[in-house]
């Protein structure tokens, strides 16, 4: 009993982060219908960033938002620079344009910061607290995630600037009639997407380890996550997260063992596309021929 | 008469496909001008170039200053506001968030006051302030479209076939309010219709669009009263 | 078949002159050119022509690999008869794979086979299937020797054996993608609802493109495991299924001539890059992809296509 209730509260630990990941695709495939294939790759990017700046010297929380940041920053010219062309793009190209930005964003993870697994250093406390059922790092992360996902939430219900963006997702045209510079609020979009991203990889690094090829298998429970609560609903998109991070850790621990979780992710996905395509939460959209 | 928007020679096209072939017209400020014509004779075209939605080639000038060639965004910001045909509304936001974005680009303070100029001329959208758009009956979201053009203080208003898809009663109520709008807003309004009778009745000045041309153009009395061009260009 | 001669002159040029001029390595590295093009000729069958994106067929190439690897290794097949066995296994699964696939819509799809592609390697390995499959070590396999002791090294007797399989498969491929079809599965991937309307069964075309798709890619897996001799888990990981798709967009997506463009371009491609940087072979095929998709959406074979075509009408347009 005690070990279900550890697996549980990992499960919801680890949610966190996919919810994060998986807000992230969703919000740029509400804005763009596109999915970011490189999504684990950027946040990875971030990470070592984050890294970078520990090593220069500065307090953990300091680069953690400089991480934030010039994640920020980083997402906001991809999108500028790379997406304007494949906006309207068939399904091939701009799949391919992700792919290949999956490729190079990995390729320079790889040649600035080497290939050599690192450390990454958790501001929580190391010890076991409440009996033994969470661990200081996985209840602040949880705490991080949430207040990240909490607060983006409440950019988005309301501000201006988060009501504008929601409106370019939705409907571009009306949004431009009324002023709103669509362009501009796509990739502010891909700029909170990106930093959300960084949260998600500095969250997990302490766990698994920094090194280029971190993302891969995260991305996967993320689109799992995205796909299970509806890619068209941000909330759904995190409680999909949240409840792949529960199934993962129950599934691994008591049904198919840990090597076969991200067959889990896998299987997933399929029931998913398979039975309710829209998820959970999702719309159902009809096509008109 | 002043005139507010003027165009000289108007071009436009989608794609390879040319729709317009060299408007000249004018909207006369303070005043409603009607754009009447059936059917793809490019009525909707012309309100979309106006608002560069679409490629065009000529000249649009509002108050003397051109805008042909400018992105929508900025034209809005000068103070166009397109209602277009559909209705336009963000079907997933609620009446408010619609309402909060046709206020989108002046400061905050000023629009909330507006807000019950428009519960004035629409009492139904206060009812429904935090109803999801999308559940708003067709007649509720030309309200709540036309409300939101009014929310930018706009100096144009466009409207694209304010009555279609909609009961003859509620087109009644709709127009009545537009009457309104015009006498207390001291906008100057471009309406396209389909619907001859009614754009005459509301306008002073009209003219007849055939094919992406200007057929005929003149006072509105005077068209509505001249039965060979009802008969043969507006079908009564 | 026009072509017919060119193609011929081709197929002797590329069995006589690898041969008789290189040898170990570089026989090895053709060989594996002949492979790579094979595994892009299914994919490009699948997604050039038919429409379906899949970013998972590194997956087909390891269910063909394991599949001659364990026939050999378990049971003494000869490697020449795992090729029908193969072929079976993999059109079966890619027939089982294509039906939920018939759901799902183009994005969807790519996401779909990225996650089995991102999987695969942990099935690979898992306990379960350890004692055929080798478990993470892999499975060694033997090289075979020229058969009827012909002359020819080990390395020259593969090279020939792959490049016969192929051209049987590259003219097999020609025949289906030219004839009614290849005209239904390009007329599927162009616009899928005009075209039930004009009678293509949907789901019986999409579900076999995909079973001819996976065997080619499967056949494709087996001679690269009689080649490199070793199959192991990691080999098979989601990076081979992208590599696969880089070579499908540098050749041209739709284009058959073009695959072999794109093979020779994922074999050589990353032993020069890796000159440069361990990293750089991700970078290079990534700037490529992108590249590809802005400047020739029709990739380069579809360019090689184009000129081929204007060459082959003197007056014409």
């Amino acid at each position: 009993m005690e070990g279900f209730i550890h697996q549980i509260i990992s499960g919801i630990a680890t949610g966190g982060i996919y919810a994060s990941v998986a807000l992230a695709l969703v919000m740029i495939y509400q804005a763009t219908h596109h999915v970011n294939f490189a999504q684990g790759e950027m946040a990875t990017f971030s990470t070592y960033i984050a890294l970078v700046l520990i090593q220069l010297g500065l307090p953990y929380w300091v680069a953690f938002i400089g991480a934030f940041s010039i994640s920020f920053v980083i997402g906001v010219s991809i999108e500028r620079v790379l997406m304007r062309p494949v906006a309207n793009a068939p399904v091939l190209t701009s799949v391919g344009v992700f792919i290949g930005l999956l490729l190079i964003v990995n390729s320079m993870t790889g040649w600035v910061f080497d290939y050599t697994i690192k450390q990454f250093p958790s501001p929580f406390p190391d010890k076991a607290l409440f009996g033994g059922f969470v661990s200081g790092h996985e209840l602040g992360s949880t705490g991080v995630t949430l207040s990240v996902l909490i607060l983006v939430y409440l950019f988005f219900r309301h501000t201006r600037l988060g009501l504008a963006m929601r409106a370019a997702a939705f409907n571009p045209v009306s949004s431009r009639l009324v002023g709103v510079r669509v362009g501009w609020m796509l990739a502010l979009g891909w700029g909170l997407a990106a930093a959300i991203g960084s949260v998600a990889g500095c969250m997990v690094a302490p766990v698994v380890f920094l090194d280029p090829n971190m993302m891969s298998g995260i991305l996967l429970y993320a689109f799992a996550g995205a796909l299970l609560g509806g890619i068209d609903s941000p909330l759904g998109a995190v409680l999909g997260g949240f409840m792949v991070g529960i199934i993962e850790n129950l599934g691994g621990a008591y049904v198919v063992g840990t090597e076969l979780k991200l067959t889990l992710a896998l299987v997933i996905i399929i029931a998913v596309l398979t039975l309710k395509p829209s998820g959970l939460m999702g719309r159902r959209v009809y096509s008109r021929v | 008469m002043t005139v507010l928007l003027e165009t000289k020679s108007l071009h436009a096209a989608y794609g390879e496909t040319k729709v317009l072939h060299g408007l000249d017209f004018a909207v006369r400020q303070g005043g409603v001008t009607a754009l009447l014509g059936a059917n793809g004779a490019g009525k909707t075209t012309t309100l979309r170039a106006l608002c560069g939605m679409v490629r065009t080639q000529g000249e649009i000038a509002l108050a003397g200053k051109r805008i042909d060639g400018m992105a929508t965004e900025d034209i809005v910001r000068l103070g166009v506001a397109h209602v277009p045909d559909g209705r336009g509304t963000f079907m997933e936001l609620t009446v408010e968030e619609n309402m909060r974005l046709g206020a989108y680009t002046r400061p905050a303070r000023e629009a909330t006051a507006d807000f019950d100029r428009m519960f004035g001329y629409f009492p139904r959208l206060k009812e429904r302030y935090r109803q999801q758009a999308g559940t708003l009956s067709g007649g509720e979201q030309q309200m709540l479209a036309i409300a939101r053009a009014l929310l930018l203080r706009p100096r144009l208003l466009l409207l694209d076939e304010p009555s279609f898809g909609l009961a003859p009663l509620i087109v009644r109520e709709i127009f009545g309010i537009m009457r309104r709008i015009r006498d207390e807003e001291g906008v100057s309004i471009l309406l396209v219709e389909q619907n001859a009778t009614l754009a005459l009745e509301f306008a002073e000045d009209a003219y007849l669009l055939e094919t992406g041309r200007i057929v005929i153009a003149g006072k509105a009395a005077e068209i509505s009263k001249d039965e060979g061009i009802r008969r043969s260009y507006l079908g009564y | 078949m026009k072509t017919f001669g060119p193609i011929a002159i081709f197929v002797l040029l590329a069995a006589v002159v690898p041969t008789l001029l290189f040898s170990g390595y570089h026989l090895f590295q053709m060989t594996m050119v002949v492979v790579y093009g094979v595994a892009i000729l299914g994919l490009a069958i699948l997604t050039g022509i038919n429409g379906q994106i899949s970013l998972g067929h590194g997956a087909f190439y390891a269910i063909g690999a394991y599949t001659t690897a364990i026939l050999m290794s378990s049971w003494d097949v000869p490697y020449w008869a795992t090729l029908p066995v193969s072929a079976v296994v993999c059109a079966t699964v890619g027939f089982l794979v294509g039906l939920p696939a018939l759901r799902l819509g183009g994005l969807y799809l790519a996401l779909t086979t990225f996650a089995l592609a991102v999987a695969i390697p942990q099935i690979l390995k898992h306990k379960l299937f350890e004692d055929w499959t080798g478990g993470v070590q892999g499975l060694v396999i033997d090289k075979p020797d020229a058969p009827f002791g012909l002359p020819l090294s080990a390395d020259q007797w593969l090279y020939l054996f792959s490049l016969a399989v192929g051209v049987v498969l590259y003219v097999l491929a020609i025949n289906l993608t030219r004839g009614r079809i290849g005209r239904a599965m390009r007329a599927v991937r162009d616009h899928s609802v005009a075209a039930e309307a004009m009678g293509i069964n949907l789901a019986m075309l999409k579900t076999r493109t995909f079973a001819v798709s996976a065997m080619y890619t499967g056949i494709a897996g087996s001679l690269g495991a009689i080649a490199v001799a070793f199959v192991a888990p990691d080999s098979f990981s989601v990076f081979l299924s992208i590599t696969f798709f880089v070579g499908l967009v540098a050749g041209g997506a739709a284009s058959i001539g073009g695959t072999i463009v794109g093979a020779v371009f994922i074999e050589f491609v990353p032993n020069l890059a890796d000159l440069v940087s361990k990293a750089a072979p991700g970078a290079v095929y990534g700037v490529i992809l992108i590249a590809m998709m802005f400047l020739m959406p029709q990739g380069a074979g579809g360019f090689i296509a184009m000129i081929w075509r204007r060459l082959a009408r003197p007056g014409g347009q």
